[in-house]
């Protein structure tokens, strides 16, 4: 029976593991992140690489403007195109009165210690907005860049489309390699309004010694559409986030699609919740998440349906490539209206042997076969995107999965 | 081409093949029948190299190399190409990004062309491999990857089970002409094991020998059609009489 206890109290332990540690805030400095600002990504030379991991263009090539943060500092922040307004947080407080309806508004200040920590000492952030009417096909960039050690980066983001408008962003969170260890808390606040679309490709490129907590919440009104694309393949010390969509409006739309490749010692405690509130809204969360080494996934998703005919798919699948990774999935469906259809399949498993073998009898190697089966299981089709953006993520995963395999 | 001598295997420890002997030369096609749990597929995945079938006695010479110890991906690049009878879903690793692949190995080609050979479209190469095809998709499927492969020795299994008629003429011809056919025997360089239950398939693809596998051993050895048409008549219960007999390996 001893054992038994100590097997249930292990069991629990790792179940808890990665959300119950919460990180010592204070042992990170707000003090020495200031940077000058530039005038050109280019400037940033000495960084090339992490820009690139994270999907920054430092030649603009094909953007629609680009916003760059370093440490505590937004060294850089144009819009190239008329409609678009790109802005550190704190300009454009002071120049928009209205944009206190929108702070804190659907990410609530008193959430939990690092939503307080932010709305106490926020250093900057991003502020993106697409106006009335503007469809801004063409990607922009931004950058959250982690570049001195220890520093504590707490930054607030807001990204409004206007009614009929269309914004895509690439955004890459991104760390120098000189950097041993780092926190970044990002609060994420998403306004999609009447017929309005966002996509939104978020590639995180931490390191091993950097402690993430995004907190973002993403408000849809009547027939907008809001699609997340999130990749990450570099370790991190421990990431925990619950992005949640809202579907306030009738027939708005809400994606989000994951792929974790998770190597190291990385902790990640990562989901999507999608909320069902609007009139025949429409929900679709999608993820693949991989470990190997002593990773461990926490993979959630969270389907909640409060309104007629609404319909929301829920898709998790693992890959365990050892035996001292984890991976959890759990899946969750809330109907509270009876005219509702969610669904969902959860499964978590190895790479079968049969497929490798089928692959070598093709004449492929092993390690070949393996390198296919993993880059199909990844590879998931990226909807909705514009063509520009569709390859630029095509290729932001081909190279970081170069990178790790 | 392919030389098996004397081969045993065992599968979890059981005695599958025992003692069977096999000569299959240069441009010759060869047709392997057999009930069910005569050991065709462990006689396959032997010569292929799969782990878990383990030659406890004998050898397999392919091309005069001992291929006995080789793992499955040399012998296939020593020019070896199957065709599975029921080939793994692989979810995300597309059709067409594997035969260009295959393709690229021998210096390029028409991915496309080659499926249009097969009646296969263009959306059906971007198709994740073997996932919801239907019976005839997977003998095409399976047949334009060997297309790209363009191997010196062939292993089918079972290539007609679950097609219908009409594919299994097509399949038929462009393996007719895969196999080089068409060419006088002596122009011939390419050769075939089929492995086959008993099928349409034969009314296709002339083979030019026949074996019946019984027990684990090639029970009887003869011209395809006598063979055929033995065991369209009689069964293979008729091949039991006639050949079962311990260790003898009959001629027709």
């Amino acid at each position: 029976m001893k054992g038994l206890k100590a097997v249930l109290q292990n069991a629990e332990k790792k179940v808890l593991g990665v959300s119950s540690e919460e990180v010592k805030i204070e042992s990170y400095r707000l003090k020495g992140g200031e940077h000058d600002s530039i005038s050109s990504l280019k400037e940033l030379d000495e960084y090339e690489g992490e820009l690139l991991a994270a999907g920054i263009d430092p030649e603009e090539k094909g953007r629609s403007g680009s916003f760059l943060q370093q440490d505590h500092s937004v060294v850089f922040a144009k819009s190239l195109i008329p409609g678009l307004e790109i802005l550190s947080t704190e300009e454009a407080i002071k120049k928009h009165s209205w944009l206190d309806e929108y702070l804190w508004n659907i990410v609530p200040a008193d959430k939990d210690i690092y939503t307080k920590e932010v709305a106490e000492r926020p250093t900057q952030g991003y502020f993106l907005r697409a106006e009335k009417g503007t469809k801004i096909t063409l990607p922009l960039q931004s950058c959250l860049f982690i570049s001195k050690d220890r520093i504590r980066q707490n930054v607030h983001n807001i990204v409004i489309a206007e009614e009929n408008s269309e914004l895509n962003i690439i955004t890459g969170c991104t760390v120098a390699h000189t950097v041993s260890e780092a926190l970044h808390l990002g609060i994420s606040e998403f306004y999609v309004k009447k017929n309005a679309k966002i996509t939104f490709t978020m590639v995180h490129n931490w390191s091993g010694g950097v402690d993430v907590r995004p907190r973002s919440a993403t408000l849809i009104e009547d027939n907008g559409v809001f699609i997340s694309n999130y990749i990450f393949m570099t370790p991190v010390k421990s990431l925990q986030m619950y992005p949640t969509a809202i579907c306030a409006g009738e027939n708005s739309r809400a994606s989000f699609q994951s792929i974790i490749y998770a190597h190291g010692n990385t902790n990640i405690d990562s989901g999507s919740r999608i909320v069902l509130q609007g009139k025949g809204s429409r929900g679709e969360i999608i993820s693949r998440a991989i470990a190997t080494d002593d990773a461990r996934i926490i993979a959630k998703g969270d389907l909640v349906g409060e309104a007629e005919n609404v319909r929301g798919h829920l898709e998790c699948r693992g890959l365990m490539l050892s035996d001292s990774s984890m991976i959890e999935s759990i899946p969750e469906l809330k109907a509270r209206r009876k005219n509702i259809d969610l669904s969902h399949e959860a499964a978590v498993g190895k790479i079968a042997e049969e497929e490798i073998r089928y692959l070598m009898a093709r004449g492929f190697t092993e390690d070949e076969a393996v390198g296919m089966i993993i880059r199909g299981f990844l590879s998931i089709d990226i909807k909705g995107l514009p063509e520009g953006l569709a390859r630029e993520t095509k290729k932001m995963f081909d190279m970081t999965l170069e990178k790790v395999m | 081409m392919l030389e098996i001598q004397n081969l045993s295997v065992e599968v979890g420890g059981k005695r599958i093949l025992n003692d069977l002997n096999l000569h299959i030369g240069e441009g010759e096609v060869h047709v392997l029948f057999g009930a069910n749990g005569s050991g065709k597929t462990t006689l396959f995945l032997t010569i292929l190299g799969f782990p878990g079938y383990n030659v406890v006695e004998g050898k397999i010479d392919f091309k005069g190399v001992d291929i006995t110890e080789f793992n499955i991906t040399d012998r296939v690049k020593l020019g070896m190409g199957v065709s599975f009878q029921h080939p793994p879903e692989i979810r995300g690793v597309k059709l067409g990004d594997v035969v260009e692949q295959l393709l690229e190995r021998r210096g390029g080609g028409d991915a496309k062309a080659l499926a249009r050979k097969l009646n296969l479209s263009e959306e059906f190469l971007s198709r994740d491999l073997n996932l919801g095809f239907s019976g005839g998709e997977v003998k095409r499927s399976e047949i334009l990857q060997l297309l790209a492969q363009n191997p010196d020795f062939f292993m089918f299994d079972e290539p007609d089970s679950g097609v219908d008629v009409e594919n299994v003429e097509l399949l038929g011809g462009i393996t007719n002409e895969m196999l080089e056919r068409d060419r006088r025997p002596s122009k011939r360089q390419k050769s075939a094991l089929i492995i086959s239950h008993i099928g349409y398939i034969l009314n296709y693809i002339k083979a030019d020998r026949a074996h019946v596998l019984l027990d684990g051993r090639i029970a009887c050895s003869g011209m395809t059609e006598e063979i055929y048409n033995h065991i369209l008549n009689e069964g293979f219960e008729g091949c039991v009489a006639k050949c079962g007999k311990e260790g003898v390996r009959c001629e027709f």
